[in-house]
């Protein structure tokens, strides 16, 4: 069985694709076999909502009268910090990005109350911001100040452009202190009291598709509630990571930067998040359809969450201190069971990445091909595979000598 | 009959220095439990407590402390989740050390159970999205 993303278009525009879910093609493989499911589906939606701090936005302010440059100056939004080294009115807001004023961890663990990723939802919200610039002035761009309400409407380009998302499999965080931790991986108990995980598994994106067979740059996908791309393979994207016999990564393995219009996007699908003790980031949704073009591509897909297994590391010394050991593996299947078994004591566990919005993701995306409302994309490049040869590379610290 | 009852007391600046759980121990015959107390001399003072004992004596403690003039509410109220932040992450969950932040094995929904919360408000920081408020 084989086919074409034309063909499987050319269904979507009749109103004639079956599409199913990441979820419902599981129980549907199990009852028909693979065969029988790869002559019937002809895509598998996928889904997560997670945090992902490699996320942020540029905007281009429009020109004020008289113009001021903002490249090279300040310029805030609702106080937390854009980056301004780019042309005269074109900024970049990261999601971690903190107010000045942000008392951080001086008093840990720090609240982190407000940050990029929220200035972001309050955007796609559609809320005023304030936007306060300061500028050195030029003879072509004079005024060195302004202070205005800005709202996402008035900008001419507002775009979601993150650099890393959809990390293929993540760390289990446990903590072996006596101390509890506040980590980017949420609060963790001390002596084994919790153990965080964040990943959609069956339903994640990359995990269904481990190859990178048919997701690649060009590729259409759900992006914060709306349309958005994939724009690159995302930062530290590694192919070569332990996998399973089914091909399926028992490490953080490839990413994606994604790029889309944020005016078109839904703040529910893209929510500023606290980190206590850490920082501020954005939870983003992201959902991909998989073209169900060969046998081998929907076996990938009916993946399961009993059989895909992360790592279980220690945050309080193993991961601050770069140690690559790991205290065992544990399957998504169990994760979810609420109680993982970490050097033979029951753990409770807790999860990051909300599945139920990755089900909603999933089905969303489901209902716009099944209207025909979303084509799919024939990438225009792959993203780079295990053939690639990637390395992973730490910071080797040369010491400068004065 | 023996109750037992989560309650708020607000304690207006004027009652701060008064020794009304003391009162309320002796004169009405009721077992309790400090959940959380916040008391600086000149400003409103709050007490939760768990209280236990008869009906009649909880009856009449309730109005003791009343006749004072502290203000009571019950707990339910007090640790509110805002429906339209919560994502269901359930990175709540394992923190949570009374269970009242449940996942739900079939839905994978977080269910919060209002009669375990003993607003000891560990999830309100914890929350990422925030959705866990504390109404006083």
């Amino acid at each position: 069985m084989t086919r074409t993303i034309a063909e499987i278009n050319e269904k979507i525009r009749k109103g004639q694709a079956v599409v199913v879910t990441a979820e419902e093609v599981i129980d549907l493989v199990e009852k028909e076999g693979v065969e029988k499911a790869a002559q019937r589906v002809d895509v598998v939606t996928t889904g997560t909502f997670g945090p992902m701090c490699s996320s942020g936005a540029y905007f281009n302010l429009g020109h004020s009268k008289p113009r001021i440059k903002i490249g090279g100056g300040r310029a805030y939004l609702n106080d937390v910090p854009a980056y301004t080294g780019i042309a005269a009115v074109d900024i970049f807001l990261g999601a971690t990005a903190l107010p000045d004023d942000d008392p951080r961890n001086r008093i840990h663990p720090g609240a982190f109350n407000y940050g990029g990723g929220h200035v972001i939802e309050e955007l796609v919200a559609g809320k005023d911001v304030r936007l306060a610039v300061s500028a050195y002035g030029t003879d072509c761009y004079p005024r060195k100040r302004m202070e205005t309400w800005t709202n996402i409407k008035d900008m001419n380009e507002a775009v979601l452009f993150n650099i890393r998302n959809a990390y293929q499999n993540y760390n289990v965080a446990v903590n072996l202190s006596d101390k509890t931790l506040y980590t980017y991986m949420g609060v963790l108990k001390p002596n084994l009291g919790s153990a965080n995980y964040s990943s959609a598994g069956q339903l994640s994106p990359l995990l269904n598709d481990p190859y990178y067979r048919t997701i690649g740059i060009g590729t259409r996908i759900f992006l914060g509630g709306g349309i958005g791309y994939v724009a690159w393979h995302g930062t530290q994207h590694n192919p070569n990571v332990p996998r399973s016999d089914k091909g399926v990564p028992t490490r953080g393995a490839g990413t994606l930067t994604v790029i889309g219009d944020l005016k078109q996007m839904k703040p529910q699908w893209l929510v500023g998040a606290s980190m206590v003790g850490y920082g501020c980031t954005l939870t983003v949704g992201i959902g991909i359809p998989i073209p169900i073009l060969s046998e081998e591509i929907l076996r990938y897909t009916a993946v399961r969450d009993e059989e895909i297994f992360a790592p279980i590391v220690d945050y309080a010394e193993a991961y601050p201190q770069r140690s690559p050991e790991i205290l065992g593996e544990a399957s998504y299947g169990e994760l979810k069971s609420g109680r993982i078994i970490v050097q033979e004591k029951e753990v409770l566990t807790a999860s990051l990445s909300s599945y139920p919005k990755a089900v909603e993701i999933a089905n969303t995306l489901k209902e716009w091909i099944v209207r025909g409302d979303f084509l799919l994309t024939e990438p225009v490049a792959s993203l780079p595979g295990v053939e690639a040869g990637i390395t992973f590379k730490p910071l080797k610290e040369r010491p400068i000598e004065e | 009959m023996a109750i037992s009852r989560r309650v708020v007391l607000h304690f207006p600046p004027r009652l701060v220095d008064q020794p009304i759980i003391y009162q309320l121990v002796k004169e009405h015959n009721l077992v309790l439990n400090i959940l959380k107390a916040s008391v600086t001399p000149n400003e409103e003072g709050l007490l939760i407590l768990e209280l236990s004992g008869a009906q009649k004596d909880y009856d009449q403690g309730i109005r003791y402390l009343q006749e004072v003039g502290v203000r009571i509410q019950s707990l339910g109220q007090n640790i509110v989740r805002n429906e339209t932040r919560c994502t269901h992450c359930g990175a709540c969950i394992a923190i949570c050390p009374t269970g009242a932040l449940a996942l739900d094995p079939k839905t994978r929904l977080v269910n919060f159970l209002e009669d375990r919360c003993t607003a000891c408000e560990i999830c309100v920081l914890a929350c990422p999205p925030r959705a866990m408020e504390v109404h006083f």
